[in-house]
């Protein structure tokens, strides 16, 4: 027979009734977003967790340092100097880096928890099928630009003390601002992917892989739509016109990997490759980013069963 | 109140397996088991009860809430222990479960303090702050039933809360769950094929088969005083058997072990009587309750040992 139940009571073996508050929807979200970042560099976790991670952070602040470097030994001409780096290039120059960290990150915040059957625990809480996959989306995007913003700082930091005039401060401050801009495209679209990718495997390993290999696959269909809008053009001297113009303006579009810079280049560089068609590029990365997620939020709808 | 109530409960799966058909109880507070054999519509049971799947008809209610319409506040007042392994290795038991006791909405110091708290109950004190990855079979099921206690539920739903353990294992957790619902005045349902477990810790117990209701009651009401001598012999069990029989004794022969109504005081003394007349090795002589497994029609198999140990 079971005593009656009767709150607040508290008994001898210590065991006490939780009389406190329970807070709503936006703060499991809140929580679960925030171990997930953590989760993403490894904190909370065991030391070899914590490796990778910092390590791709390391070798993006090395990139970035040496970068400030050189600048900082260019020649001043006009009053203005030369330029080592934009930041806005800064991110697709070293998106294998951010692939690297990405195809790691995703798995370990989406497959684990579908491989160690920690999710009916979750779904057995008051957590409804979008907060959890929304929270590991924005925790996997929030930890890829914060991947980038570290080194896009450190850029800004090593040009602004290097300038000798507080106008080209302002002026290195907005470069800064479009660096982030860029970076945070790129992490929303490269978070995208991987999650969904990961939500489809258990298998850390299987879900790197897949990742590393859609992206890194999809890289020479770039050269290849390069080579046929060169073939299309005749090889003649004349530069690309028409169809070999429209191909290689296109091209970009073929891979993740490319697709970022192509967005940069649009926004903030006058000599662009890819002609009038920067509104589709941002077009094609928003499509990407919704076919992505859909299916993500929809395997996690029937995963929660 | 009742703890749990089912009208007319149906679930028919999109692939035409009925899982529950026209399933109608009502369980009260205290420690109930719910047993069937797999495949007889516990975990469908238990997912309708939080909310994680519709019935295709009828309904049902927790703590006099519908799952299927509030969810949420379902869930906040009930624990869930799943039956299979859903740990993450990489993480203490104690950032585990204050982890999820967060999923419960309970504010982040309180956590961390009724996760340190419910280890405690669980009996995993000294070792929480290890990786999970590291326990023993034993280890994790505690860290599991800790997880489903850590935002003090008023309902605990253990999904064969003793999978995999050995007989020493397996009964300190049945004591856990005894201790649980009643010294921690916390009404709990344990689901296991095993009926020969649950029926020593549970109030009252509802057997389902094939989706349909067997039948639910009172254990009392199941097994009034029928205590029966288990007689073991490491040799001999039928020469006993013949002995017994010539005694006049009502013998039921269960595997190796021999069965005797116990009906008067002397019983006791004729078997041990018997034995030595034969000069048998005796293995064992142990009084025990009737078992209920013997009171379903098509009850669960009538072994006491589980078969899969």
């Amino acid at each position: 027979m079971s005593s009656p139940t009767a709150a607040g009571v508290i008994h001898d073996i210590g065991y006490r009734r939780y009389v406190g508050p329970r807070l709503g929807r936006e703060y499991t979200t809140w929580s679960l977003y925030v171990h997930s970042l953590r989760t993403a560099f490894g904190l909370g976790r065991s030391a070899v967790a914590k490796i990778f991670p910092w390590f791709v952070f390391a070798l993006l602040m090395f990139v970035a340092a040496i970068l400030v470097a050189v600048q900082s030994q260019l020649e001043t001409q006009f009053g203005i100097r030369e330029r080592a780096f934009e930041y806005w290039g800064y991110p697709s120059s070293v998106n294998i880096l951010v692939l690297l960290f990405c195809a790691i990150a995703a798995p370990e915040l989406v497959s684990r928890d579908l491989r160690s059957g920690v999710l009916p625990l979750y779904f057995s809480r008051p957590i409804t099928r979008w907060d959890y996959p929304l929270a590991k989306w924005l925790a996997l995007v929030s930890a890829l630009f914060l991947l980038l913003f570290g080194p896009e700082l450190l850029l800004f930091l090593g040009s602004a003390f290097s300038q000798d005039s507080m106008s080209n401060v302002w002026h290195e401050f907005l470069g800064f601002g479009r660096g982030l801009s860029i970076s945070a495209i790129m992490a929303v679209l490269f978070a995208s992917i991987a999650l969904l990718i990961s939500s489809l495997s258990g298998r850390r390993a299987v879900a790197a892989a897949i990742t590393v290999g859609f992206f890194i696959l999809t890289t020479p269909l770039v050269g290849i739509l390069e080579v046929v809008a060169f073939a299309q053009s005749g090889g003649g001297d004349n530069g690309l016109t028409g169809t070999a113009l429209t191909i290689s303006e296109l091209s970009r579009l073929a891979s993740p990997m490319t697709i970022v810079s192509g967005i940069a280049e649009w926004l903030y560089s006058d000599g662009s490759r890819i002609g009038p068609y920067g509104p589709l590029y941002l077009g094609v990365t928003f499509g990407v980013v919704v076919v992505c997620l859909v299916p993500t939020l929809l395997r996690f709808r029937k995963v929660a069963r | 109140m009742p703890l749990i109530a089912t009208e007319a409960l149906t679930k028919r799966y999109p692939n035409g397996v009925v899982a529950l058909a026209d399933l109608t109880l009502g369980v009260e507070p205290g420690i109930v088991g719910l047993v069937g054999a797999n495949g007889a519509g516990k975990s469908t049971l238990i997912k309708i009860l939080l909310g994680l799947l519709p019935p295709t008809s009828g309904r049902a209610l927790v703590l006099g809430l519908d799952p299927a319409v509030d969810a949420q506040q379902v869930r906040q007042r009930v624990g869930y222990m799943p039956e299979n392994d859903s740990l993450p290795p990489g993480l203490s038991a104690v950032e585990f479960v204050t982890h999820m006791a967060r999923m419960s909405r309970l504010p982040k110091s309180a956590a961390r303090e009724r996760a340190s708290e419910t280890l405690r109950h669980v009996g995993l004190y000294e070792e929480r702050y290890r990786q999970i990855g590291g326990y023993s079979t034993g280890m994790k099921q505690r860290v599991k039933l800790a997880q489903a206690l850590v935002h003090d539920p008023d309902l605990l739903l253990l999904d064969e809360p003793t999978n995999g353990l050995d007989p020493a294992g397996r009964d300190a957790m049945l004591v856990l769950i005894q201790r649980i619902g009643t010294e921690f005045g916390i009404s709990v349902v344990v689901c296991s094929h095993l009926l020969g477990e649950v029926e020593r810790i549970c109030d009252s117990l509802v057997a389902i088969d094939g989706g349909r209701l067997l039948r639910a009651d009172r254990i009392e009401a199941m097994t009034t005083s029928r205590d029966v001598l288990v007689v073991e012999v490491a040799e001999g069990t039928e020469e006993l058997e013949a002995r017994l029989v010539a005694l006049g004794l009502p013998v039921t022969r269960d595997g190796r072990a021999l069965q005797v109504p116990l009906t008067a005081e002397e019983t006791y003394d004729r078997i041990l009587g018997a034995v030595a007349d034969l000069d048998l090795p005796l293995h064992s002589l142990d009084q025990r309750r009737h078992r209920v497994a013997e009171l379903f029609a098509n009850g669960a198999p009538t072994t006491q040992e589980p078969a899969h140990v």
